[in-house]
């Protein structure tokens, strides 16, 4: 049965709790009483939502960097560009209901005397079109990036670093006024999303499933791949990418179809995020952000995708938590957080889990291959 | 398959217990207290400005507790971290709001934090006070702006400039992001109306954070020898400020020949460079340090007090925080309740001395009447008073100069609506679909 | 505070190009005094005025008496515009107090009684005189306050100090003085202009003189035609920014010869200015480029050779330039003499200040991740996370002030190019570093064995190699260098703990452009990469110009995928 063989033990609990949250957490915030200790209360909904938004980023990052050996460090660019194809449809929708008042131009435009709507705003009123451009524009710069980039073996760090250079430049476009897509502000102050008001429960908790589903199929959709003769590849790719090559594959298209997958699948959390938080702006784009995401899949375990999706979770409940508990400190907590996990976890909270079940099962069940060491950046 | 299940259900155990616990973390505080919010980033780049507001909210608190506290209750603060980071702060206003159930929260620096925040003060219907000038065109009914509208600050400099310095010559210098964009656009509008000429006006954008500035500061001295008395109105915003002013320093800009009046430099900001080369660059405020009255003397020694250091400067967002904490504090007392809708109603005409000599008045468009003063840098890293304005100015929501919003009304006392059309007589952007 | 660190910027600066470069250094020590030895010519008994009646023009004004009561009543009513109208009185007046009365007003030393609206002089020892006549006051009323002082005085004030300083005796005061005079083109100033012409000797100060001059006359009505033609073409002489503002600036009425004289001085003007700012540009660039070689020749030793991805550089730099601001802090209270010399103290401080904090880092964490760099990046990046918190908590979140010694102020110019002090020692200084490490890597034991280490551990440790050790102090001397950059960057940006952030993507950008490994590669791509961006800035604007050369970045990395400077052989797919 081919479908159940792409998930292994990892994913089906995997599975499990992200579609059971899917259902339970809607289920609890609408349906139980505040009072009641297992309800889930307005105010975490929207945050367990970004945090699987961001888990969806992670396991897009750990698609190529875990089994394609790529290390990008301008990932947040994917995410962005996603989240401003959401945040167009999202500022189109508001309509005339914008402070200017003005049917067709968000306010930033009215503010900025534009007179009519730039071009490459059009269509972002009709959902169907915005959606394929969450896909369709990561997905190009992703193709059109890794196209040159592969071809012209660019690898390791030198890859690492023009990913940054290109994050950054991004980021600085977008900051400027002048490119019609509002600036340092950003899209912001949405009213509603297919008709759903945006700060109604509903819509939240459906926006939280929304997520959880995408989280739930962008795993499925890398577990295919990786699990599939192409990921046999890959992962020689990975480990010996020259002997590969010698070997007769064609590395570089290898590399760009997991490169362009991995780019969609952060667009598209980057569009489920957006609604969410409620704002996009270039900051998205700020490098120290895409270094993050490679820090979230360390801390989780790189390579193995379910544990990329906890690293994201763990990092930024952490950073929840401390920011509001530890205002003065949490930097410290942080950053103590990541040395020690690199010093003491270095296959990340995963590895740590399956060093632990591994003695107790040896003699039942096979032991999972180990994961290969991490390999140098070459 | 039973075992997928089993692991499944075991999954889902967890998750309800994880969830539970988050549920439960910052609940636990006791009911007689009246919560105040502090949003304002402790790390990150904001850091910077941001830190000193938050403690001075502490400050302002511990002082108002001194005094018996508000309705009986002691104040106690919740201070968050949203470290310069704009989805962040509309999380942890969302926090403050629904989790630690704050009565009003203080806080924002730059305008695309408050910008984030504004849909979760809507929805959830709580008060947010702005303490920093700002671009305008905006009037939010759940927003008070405590600091200067482009009408209480940048139009007042440039006509000084104007009068006293016979400028007539006008470099438009700022960060490109939105409040320098609007106010150039303001001044730019007011410059032509005034009889300036296009070609005598230089508008030039930077990144944030842009650190070297030597072909930019050569373009200004190039622009300032044509002859006509030449003046560099700045926006530039935060840490570019410092090697801004090193290079003009380095390249002999005095201000006795080009002199800069900026928006963004106050006295903290001069804490951090040699004031020797500045003296005598301007900086259009609310409130200076320098100004003395027995208010501002006492606040000072307050503030001196409370951080346990005889050097700490006051700056004008320090001001407008202890104007707007004040003001809130009257408002609560006067509605006898911290419930928002009351206090909301309640604040619009509230009056409050502020730390010049004045007396400060919320509006009903939710900004507030100040004076506008024009200092000098003087070479001990404060300003010398060298203008200011006759009366306390009024706050406008509205910039007169814009073509968008020269006809919108701010006015949540009689027409309860932020952006009224003064024309259609309509209220913009109420209407639904 | 020592008198070199409170020099006003104002002295510190030239204003006219040409000589500055010859004189800036001297004219500097020596304007300080200016005022003063004023004041000593004065008393002197020299007869400035008196000369300068004698051989004035006869259409020029007369000049005012010694009478100083008029000007001190405008002195006492508090007002910029009054205050700036005594100033034209005194700039040319004959008393000896006016100078004097010009350099307390600048001071703030001027006191008014605002009921009486007498005038006082506080001396600079602090004793109350009567500003008029100079006797000592027993007691002065209460209530004094010091006539206030604006752009607009300060403006005044030079030019009166200008005029009164420019029949002094010495030749850099009346070269500054001329100079001034040039700057406030003060009709009143013409009479002693022109006494100071007529008996002018030096042919330097009579240029300047004479400059001064046409740029009074230039603009009068009252001077003939071909005068001021002759005036017109002496000031396009002088070929820069100056001489164009003077030109552009005539009165609307003037007669259509100097009109025309002007116009061609400007064009031939802005014909050599536009050659001139070719070459400023390039400066600028190469300015831009020693900053990025700083940041990032610290990285090309801890990245580079060691292949640690260090996010803690920038860090690093962060707290070179905090232990420069403790240094000059302790200097200030309790050695200011010693200010001159803050940076040379800092320098080494610094470098065995974060080499130390690198070695703890490197023995701590680093060591244990070798041979996965990449986990090395998620480390240091939770190094950096904490050291800036660090510092936060320290030293508190604001920019803290780090004063230019007097030797790193002002600027000179080369032809019409001004050339600042600060980025000039910052240039020499980052090639200093470059060749030193150079040096240490490729002639000394230690540069030996970091070289064996990186390229074969093992067979170093075979050869007896203490590889740990090695590391260690490779680690801290990219460390140390990093911190004498900081010490360097203090100069010219905010001391924040931000500091580190602003640099450590450009120092990636650097040290992988010019090909990992290989210090001229950072140093050719550091220069590269900040000409380009400079020669950009000026048809693109500031942030499209960095844009394009990021954009540029990558195109270039397509065509050569390991830099400019490629290693080659084997290692390189290690």
């Amino acid at each position: 049965m081919r479908g159940l063989g792409i998930i292994d033990r990892k994913g089906a609990v995997f599975l499990a709790i992200v579609l059971g949250a899917a259902v339970l957490v809607p289920a609890s915030n609408l349906g139980l009483a505040e009072t009641n200790p297992l309800h889930v209360s307005d105010y975490l909904v929207p945050l367990l939502g970004k945090y699987v938004c961001y888990a969806l980023l992670a396991v897009a990052v750990d698609l190529v960097w875990g089994y394609c050996g790529v290390l990008s460090l301008g990932h947040g660019a994917f995410f962005a560009l996603g989240g401003y194809a959401m945040g167009m449809y999202l500022m189109r929708q508001i309509g005339p209901r914008g402070v200017y008042g003005n049917p067709v131009l968000p306010d930033f435009m009215v503010f900025l005397n534009y007179k009519e709507l730039p071009w490459f705003w059009w269509g972002f009123d009709v959902f169907p079109f915005a959606l394929l451009m969450v896909f369709l524009v990561p997905g190009a710069l992703a193709f059109l990036f890794g196209w040159f980039a592969f071809r012209s073996r660019v690898t390791g760090v030198y890859l690492s670093i023009i990913t940054q250079a290109m994050t950054f430049a991004l980021m600085l476009a977008f900051f400027r006024n002048d490119m019609g897509f509002g600036g340092n502000n950003g899209l912001t102050d949405f009213k509603d999303i297919l008709g759903f008001s945006i700060s109604a429960d509903g819509t939240r908790t459906a926006l939280f499933a929304a997520s959880a589903l995408a989280l739930a199929g962008g795993y499925l959709v890398c577990r295919a791949l990786v699990t599939s003769k192409y990921g046999k590849v890959l992962v020689a790719v990975r480990d010996a990418e020259s002997r590969t090559r010698f070997l007769g594959y064609r590395v570089e298209n290898y590399k760009l179809l997991c490169w362009v997958v991995s780019a969609m699948l952060a667009g598209l959390a980057g569009a489920l995020y957006v609604p969410q938080v409620g704002i996009i702006n270039p900051g998205e784009f700020a490098p120290a952000n895409s270094i993050e995401m490679v820090i979230w899949v360390a801390v989780g375990g790189r390579g193995t995708l379910v544990g990329a999706a906890l690293g994201a979770l763990i990092v930024n409940a952490g950073k929840t938590w401390f920011t509001g508990m530890l205002p003065e400190a949490w930097l410290f907590a942080l950053g103590a957080l990541f040395v020690l996990v690199t010093l003491f976890l270095p296959r990340g909270v995963l590895g740590l889990w399956a060093s632990l079940t591994e003695g107790r099962r040896k003699t039942t069940a096979p032991a999972p291959p180990a994961m290969p060491a991490a390999k140098p950046a070459e | 398959m039973l075992e997928l299940l089993g692991r499944a259900a075991k999954g889902l155990g967890v998750l309800a217990a994880t969830a539970a616990l988050a549920g439960t973390i910052g609940t636990a505080s006791a009911q007689e207290t009246i919560k105040v919010g502090i949003l304002h980033s402790l790390s990150g780049t904001m850091a910077i400005s941001e830190t000193t507001l938050k403690n001075v909210m502490l400050m302002l608190i511990e002082e108002q507790n001194k005094k018996g506290g508000l309705l009986g209750k002691k104040l106690e603060a919740v201070v968050v971290d949203p470290a310069s980071n704009w989805p962040l702060f509309a999380e942890k206003a969302r926090e403050l709001i629904t989790k630690d159930k704050v009565a009003a929260v203080f806080g924002c620096w730059t305008s695309v934090s408050r910008k984030s925040v504004l849909p979760v003060f809507k929805e959830l219907n709580s008060i947010l006070f702005y303490p920093v000038q700002y671009e305008g065109e905006e009037s939010e009914r759940n927003v008070f702006y405590t600091g200067a509208a482009p009408n209480q600050q940048a139009i007042p400099a440039v006509d000084y400039l104007a009068k006293e310095e016979k400028v007539e010559r006008w470099v438009l210098a700022g960060t490109d992001y939105v409040y320098p964009r609007t106010t150039n656009k303001i001044l730019e509008a007011y410059l032509k109306y005034k009889g300036v000429k296009p070609e005598d006006i230089m508008i030039n954008y930077t990144p944030f954070g842009q650190s070297d500035w030597q072909t930019i500061v050569a373009d200004i001295k190039k622009f300032g020898s044509a002859g006509k008395k030449t003046a560099v109105v700045s926006t530039i915003n935060g840490d570019a400020n410092v090697p801004f002013y090193k290079e003009l320093a380095n390249q002999g800009i005095k201000a006795t020949d080009i002199p800069v009046v900026a928006f963004s430099v106050g006295e903290e900001e001069l804490a951090g460079m040699d004031t020797k080369p500045l003296v005598g660059h301007l900086a259009a405020w609310n409130y200076f340090e320098s100004i003395k009255t027995p208010e501002n003397d006492a606040f000072i020694k307050q503030w001196q007090a409370f951080m346990k250091n005889p050097k700490a400067v006051t700056n004008d967002p320090m001001e407008a925080h202890y104007i707007g904490f004040n003001m809130w504090v009257q408002a609560v007392t006067k509605a006898g309740t911290t419930d928002p809708d009351k206090v909301i109603a309640t604040l619009p005409g509230t009056k409050q001395p502020n730390l010049t000599g004045g007396v400060s008045e919320m509006l009903a468009n939710h900004h507030i009447t100040k004076p506008v003063y024009i200092g000098e840098i003087e070479e001990n890293g404060q300003f010398d008073v060298v203008w200011k304005t006759e009366n306390l100015i009024p706050g406008e929501a509205w910039s007169k100069q814009l073509e968008g919003s020269k006809d919108l009304v701010a006015d949540w006392v009689q027409l309860n609506c932020g952006n009224y059309d003064s024309v259609k007589k309509t209220c913009l952007g109420s209407v639904t679909k | 505070m020592n008198d070199q660190a409170s020099q006003p910027f104002s002295r510190t600066h030239c204003e006219k190009p040409k000589d500055c470069a010859r004189t800036a250094r001297s004219a500097r020590r020596l304007l300080g005094y200016v005022f003063l030895l004023a004041a000593l010519t004065f008393l002197s008994g020299v007869q400035p005025a008196a000369i300068g009646a004698a051989s004035a023009q006869p259409a020029s004004a007369p000049l005012a008496g010694a009478d100083l009561a008029p000007a001190l009543a405008l002195l006492g009513t508090d007002s910029y515009g009054d205050t700036d109208a005594a100033l034209g009185r005194l700039a040319v007046s004959t008393n000896t107090r006016a100078a004097d009365i010009v350099e307390a007003i600048r001071d703030g030393r001027l006191l008014f009684d605002p009921q009486s609206k007498a005038v006082f002089l506080r001396m600079p020892d602090g004793a109350v005189t009567d500003a008029a006549t100079g006797a000592a006051v027993g007691a002065p009323p209460a209530g004094l306050r010091p006539v206030r002082v604006n752009n607009r005085v300060r403006r005044a004030i030079d030019a009166a100090a200008g005029a009164l300083a420019l029949l002094s005796p010495d030749n850099q005061k009346r070269l500054a003085a001329a100079a001034a005079v040039f700057k406030s083109r003060d009709v009143s100033a013409l009479p002693i202009l022109d006494a100071a012409l007529a008996k002018e000797g030096d042919p330097k100060v009579k240029t300047a003189l004479e400059q001064a001059r046409a740029a009074i006359i230039v603009a009068s009505q009252s001077v003939s035609e071909p005068e001021r033609v002759s005036a017109a073409r002496l000031i396009a002489a002088r070929g820069d920014q100056d001489a164009l503002a003077i030109l552009s600036s005539l009165p609307p009425n003037s007669p259509d010869a100097v009109k025309a004289a002007a116009a061609d001085g400007i064009e031939a003007i802005n014909r050599s200015l536009a050659m001139w700012a070719v070459a400023q540009n390039v400066w600028y660039g190469l300015s831009l480029g020693s900053v990025l070689l700083l940041a990032a020749i610290g990285l090309a030793i801890t990245f580079g050779v060691m292949g640690v991805i260090n996010m803690a550089h920038g860090e690093m730099v962060m707290l070179g330039a905090y232990t420069t601001y403790v240094v000059q802090e302790i200097i200030r209270t309790s050695a200011p003499f010693l200010f001159g010399w803050s940076l040379a103290i800092a320098l080494p401080l610094a470098f065995l200040f974060t080499a130390i904090v690198g070695i703890i880092i490197e023995r701590t964490v680093i060591r244990f991740l070798y041979g996965r760099p990449l986990e090395t990046l998620l480390a240091t990046w939770g190094i950096s996370l904490i050291l800036q918190q660090a510092v936060r908590s320290v030293f508190g979140p604001t920019n803290k002030e780090v004063g230019a010694p007097s030797w790193m102020s002002g600027a000179f110019d080369i032809g019409q190019m001004s050339i600042t002090y600060n980025r000039l020692w910052i240039i020499v200084f980052s090639l200093l570093v470059f060749f030193a490490l150079l040096l240490v890597l490729k002639r000394t034991a230690l540069g030996l064995y970091v070289r064996a280490v990186t390229q074969n551990r093992r067979m170093a440790g075979a050869m007896g190699i203490r590889t740990g050790r090695i590391d260690a102090l490779t680690f801290g001397l990219g460390s140390g260098i990093a911190g004498i950059a900081g010490v360097a960057l203090s100069q010219i940006d905010n001391v924040s703990p931000n500091l580190g952030q602003g640099y450590i993507i450009d120092s990636f950008m650097v040290v992988v452009f010019g090909g990992v490994g290989n210090l001229w590669g950072t140093l050719v791509a550091a220069f590269g990469l900040g000409v380009a961006n400079k020669l950009l800035e000026p048809f693109a604007g500031a942030v499209l110009g960095k844009i394009l050369i990021l954009v540029l970045i990558i195109l270039f990395i397509q065509k050569r995928p390991r830099g400019l400077f490629a290693l080659k052989g084997r290692a390189v797919e290690a």
